[in-house]
């Protein structure tokens, strides 16, 4: 133990902490720009300056460690006046169209302005110029917004452990971009979004589809059809002061009623139905010998990854469709036929918590006909702001159900929102489905939580299964490598690109404290609690679907309308 | 081309990727864009990092170099001696800006902080030869010498 005195308080630190945190424990607010919880301190942007006894400069916070009778001032005039230019020179190269930008009352930019009561320009100068990056489905990227803060560049390069994009040239004309500043569609990136959950300004954003959604609510030919992912219940409350980890399902449910849709599903219904696709595909492979482990197919940053760089593993990913994919599909084919619409007027909008999901929605093989499965998706971010427009007062709202018969799901569906879920869920079915019998205890335990990667084994009637849960595409590196060089021992492994699971998708409200995944993934967990049917082979509704379309997981049928291909994609986007 | 460059390095090892960068624009005068992705493979540092540094070290380039190499020193002496209106008139003469090439791949345009010939300033270094004390005027005189050059050199290799 260090001890200190910061502002005249005195300070009990562990040895090793930053001053920044020293400060945290005792309600001492420091500002920071830079600074991202869990990764090491670069000290770049300089807003978390404090002045300390016998040192002749001011010293970042964030990258210096406590020492023994430290004496810390972090609000004296020297600092304002520092903390405050630092901010004022970032404004005058800072586009100034607050007003009309996406991340108005939400930027840490405008923040940190007010806090520091700037109230004029002092600063006029040349300010930087660049073109915005609308390349890629999914994401915007406008670097004149950037204020080169890097917290992106580590989260990408760090954590997701892609490295899309970096910091390029230097001094004035320095821009965070990619390799030759090419489109994100041709780099890298795999759209995870994580970048945008990070930014403290817009300089990073999802590309929005209110407008082609709205505009599909407003003609009278389409049949507007809305589904919800299990992560966005779980996370959307943030937005309107609820407690973190509130289920809002009701409130979405009649939100999206009266935005105009004529029929609001659960894409846990679809959950239910991949997982009775994918349990019975496992099971065909272990007992006929395809190509294992088997990975799991529902992260569409994770299909991007492997087709850009490890097209070798193809063939160990499972062919089913996302979820929300293969309920866009059942919507167009056997809902359609059971309403007696014609597919081509249903319109079908994905309300999901990620941003590869609106590049997924535009691949090609996941349509039939030329209809696009789903022909929208918005963030939770953007619902929420539809809501704002549509003048409907979230917190005000009725509760209300899912309409039938996509509607139904079980709890097994509810944690597909979170790392380990897809597995766990899958384990219940697979259980059911080889020996005949149900699991008595469902919860795995091994395969919850936020580790990087989770394995296990579980007695399946004479099988040792072996799994594993990959959470966070920046663990997958090594697991890769075993299964390439064949010496995996596991029958099945899930991934998913964002760390935590889909609960802490790039779609999601933006925050930057790591601590609310955890309650948002308690949310999921506790739905899956309280249901009253806990696995997907009790869903009557896909029973029902099988019975009357489907006929049995993996048939013919199953296989044209839930099941999909992947394609190598390193060859024409490294060439 | 550039393949056997890797084989006195280790691979992995992220602290070779300066001296890499340097061997292979000694091969090619620049670094080509299949050469960083070899080396960002090599190395094992995704190409958006590779690329980052190219960028930020001014020794690096990565357009192909012209076949003369026209230096305008922008020191401080030389900036006393208005060799902002040296580097005007280069610009427009060759119709490019400072750090790019013309399109008859004849000239390339740099410019310098300091080449040490404060004595003769404004001065620009064309390949190896110092030129001093030089006027707007002297330019489209200069840039023609290189021009001719290069047509005997074309016309003999025809020859």
């Amino acid at each position: 133990m260090v001890q200190l005195t910061i502002n005249g308080i005195k300070v009990n630190a562990e040895e090793g902490m930053t001053i920044l945190d020293a400060a945290k424990s005792v309600g001492i607010s420091i500002p920071t720009l830079c600074h991202l919880k869990n990764l090491d301190p670069t000290g770049a942007c300089r807003i978390c300056v404090v002045e300390i006894e016998g040192f002749r400069g001011l010293t970042p916070s964030c990258a210096y460690p406590v020492t023994e009778g430290m004496v810390v001032t972090t609000d004296s005039p020297r600092v304002r006046k520092a903390r405050k230019t630092i901010v004022e020179l970032l404004i005058e190269n800072h586009p100034q169209d607050c007003l009309i930008c996406v991340r108005n009352k939400n930027c840490e930019l405008q923040d940190l302005s007010e806090q520091y009561g700037i109230r004029e320009h002092r600063y006029v100068g040349e300010t930087k110029c660049h073109a915005i990056d609308i390349s890629s489905a999914s994401m915007e990227r406008d670097p004149a917004k950037c204020i080169l803060c890097g917290r992106c560049v580590r989260v990408c390069h760090e954590v997701q452990k892609i490295g899309a994009i970096d910091f390029t040239k230097r001094g004035f004309t320095s821009i965070v971009t990619t390799p030759y500043n090419k489109g994100l569609n041709v780099s890298d990136c795999i759209l995870c979004g994580q970048c945008i959950i990070v930014c403290p300004t817009a300089a990073l954003r999802e590309k929005s589809s209110i407008k082609e959604v709205a505009n599909a609510l407003y003609d009278r030919k389409k049949y507007c059809i809305a589904q919800v992912a299990p992560a966005v219940r779980a996370s959307l409350g943030e937005e309107y002061n609820m407690p973190l980890g509130t289920d809002v399902t009701g409130l979405l449910v009649t939100g999206l009623r009266r935005l105009g849709f004529k029929k609001v599903f659960d894409t846990n219904f679809a959950a239910d139905l991949t997982i009775m696709e994918e349990a019975t595909e496992l099971i065909n492979r272990i007992q006929n010998g395809g190509s294992l482990p088997m990975f799991t197919s529902c992260c569409p940053g994770w299909i991007k990854y492997v087709e850009m760089n490890r097209p070798e593993v193809l063939d160990h990913i499972s062919t089913c469709k996302s979820p929300h994919e293969m309920e866009g599909a059942v919507l167009k084919s056997y809902y359609a036929r059971k309403m007696g619409i014609d597919p081509a007027d249903i319109y079908v909008v994905s309300i999901m918590p990620c941003t590869v999901k609106k590049y997924e929605s535009n691949r090609a093989e996941l349509s039939a006909e030329a209809m696009p499965d789903v022909d929208a998706v918005l963030t939770t971010r953007e619902l929420v702001r539809f809501f704002k427009i549509a003048g409907i007062d979230f917190n005000d709202l009725p509760e209300s159900e899912f309409d039938n018969p996509l509607g139904e799901s079980t709890g097994a569906a509810a944690i597909f929102g979170t790392s380990g879920g897809v597995m766990e869920a899958a384990l219940r079915t697979a259980y059911f489905k080889i020996t005949g019998t149900e699991l008595e205890h469902l919860e795995f335990e091994e395969i919850r939580g936020m580790a990087g990667v989770k394995e296990a084994t579980v007695k399946i009637g004479d099988l040792d299964v072996s799994i594993a849960v990959v959470n966070g595409i920046g663990n997958v590196g090594p697991v890769l490598d075993e299964v390439q060089n064949g010496t995996s021992k596991h029958h099945f492994i899930e991934v998913m690109a964002c760390l935590g699971g889909c609960i802490n998708g790039g779609g999601q409200p933006i925050h930057q404290k790591p601590e609310k995944v955890v309650k948002r993934v308690k949310a999921l967990y506790k739905i899956d609690e309280n249901a009253k049917t806990r696995r997907s082979h009790e869903n009557e509704s896909v029973l029902t679907l099988y019975k009357e379309f489907f006929g049995e997981p993996n048939s013919h049928k199953a296989h044209e309308i839930l099941h999909t291909e992947y394609f190598d994609k390193k060859k024409i986007l490294k060439n | 081309m550039h393949s056997k460059i890797f084989e006195s390095y280790q691979s992995n090892d992220r602290s070779s990727l300066i001296p890499l960068l340097q061997d292979v624009q000694n091969i090619y005068g620049y670094l080509p864009e299949n050469a960083l992705r070899d080396i960002s493979d090599f190395v094992k540092v995704p190409l958006s990092r590779v690329y980052g540094v190219a960028t930020f070290y001014n020794q690096f380039r990565l357009t192909p170099l012209g076949k003369n190499i026209i230096r305008v020193c922008r020191g401080t002496a030389c900036h006393v001696k208005n060799s902002a209106n040296i580097l005007f008139a280069l610009e427009t003469e060759l119709g490019i800006t400072a750090g790019q090439t013309t399109r008859d791949k004849n000239f390339t345009l740099e410019v310098v902080n300091c080449i040490g010939a404060c004595s003769i300033a404004p001065v620009i270094l064309v390949n190896d030869d110092y030129h001093g004390r030089i006027t707007v005027k002297d330019i489209p005189k200069i840039l023609k010498k290189y021009q001719t050059v290069n047509k005997t050199e074309t016309a003999e290799a025809t020859k």
